[in-house]
């Protein structure tokens, strides 16, 4: 293990740990069956938000694209942001 | 004097991350595409959704969400794996790079093992692709997602091969790091996945 970590940055340690606890966070937002109405919907859109919150910290840590060439890396934060935006308001049905 | 002091100055500000593309641009075009046609697919479902929310909603109450935590924990986890096994790599620690790799594979089996219970758990209780627009949805959408799975596997034993060469040229570099994004690209599907067909509610 002391070999790894001399290896790896520990920030993408912590940005495991944060995809692993989002990942528990948002399964108990999910399945509150009780939710109705708006709140059911409060629900959904977080559970939607986090996910591209997960994506990105999936591409900007793990395939590197912090450190990529500018235009891929806004390429990217652009996917994040248009498709997170685009789902959420399908989903409200705008 | 002027060099020294500015020389001095840039090392102890903070050192200057060099900007550098992961893999080649061909493995970014392809990822880049695939996410698009994944995105479109993410829309496409949401739409029809939207046209009948109770059929989705009550189909969505079918879900047995273990499978897909237990699934998002395995792919976030390879995932990392692999992340140390490029860095392993490039340490020239090729025999950490490879288990690590074989590791990341073995992540992926277990993920494939887990669809293969729910999609049996799904056909005994009676949901088939032809039962309504949310099963067929969701056995599309995992399924395809499930064929990037099994080729990302593939390549994750490929990477465990070049992983042991004792010198990797510029053109295996890209290979491995681009075969390395593209089991993130893999990940990161399954996490919009695992939100839109297991918690939307």
């Amino acid at each position: 293990m002391t070999a790894v970590r001399a290896l790896v940055p520990v920030r993408v340690g912590v940005v495991w740990l944060a995809l692993i606890l989002a990942t528990l966070g948002s399964w108990q937002l999910g399945t509150d069956h009780a939710l109705t109405g708006t709140d059911r919907e409060v629900a959904t859109v977080a559970v939607l938000v986090v996910a591209f919150v997960k994506v990105r910290l999936v591409g900007l840590h793990f395939m590197e694209l912090r450190d990529a060439p500018v235009p891929l890396r806004l390429v990217f934060e652009g996917y994040v942001a248009v498709v997170c935006l685009t789902l959420v308001g399908l989903y409200l049905g705008a | 004097m002027g060099t020294t002091t500015a020389q001095a100055e840039a090392s102890v500000a903070r050192p200057r991350r060099e900007r550098r593309l992961p893999g080649e641009e061909g493995t970014w075009v392809f990822i880049l595409g695939d996410l698009t046609v994944f995105a479109v697919m993410f829309g496409v479902f949401l739409y029809y959704r939207g046209q009948d929310p109770e059929l989705f909603r009550s189909s969505q109450e079918q879900m047995r969400q273990g499978f897909g935590v237990v699934n998002t924990l395995l792919l976030l986890t390879s995932s990392l794996f692999v992340v140390v096994g490029v860095h392993a790599v490039r340490a020239q620690r090729h025999v950490l790079a490879q288990r690590m790799f074989l590791l990341a594979l073995g992540c992926g089996l277990a993920f494939a093992g887990v669809k293969y219970f729910e999609y049996t758990d799904k056909l005994d209780h009676g949901f088939k692709p032809a039962t309504n627009d949310f099963w067929m949805y969701y056995f599309t959408l995992t399924g395809v997602h499930l064929f990037h799975v099994v080729v990302g596997m593939g390549m994750l034993g490929f990477l465990s091969v070049l992983a042991r060469r004792e010198e990797l040229n510029d053109r295996m570099t890209a290979l491995l790091e681009g075969g390395a994004c593209f089991w993130h690209m893999v990940d990161l599907l399954w996490i919009v996945l695992f939100a839109l067909l297991y918690l939307a509610r």
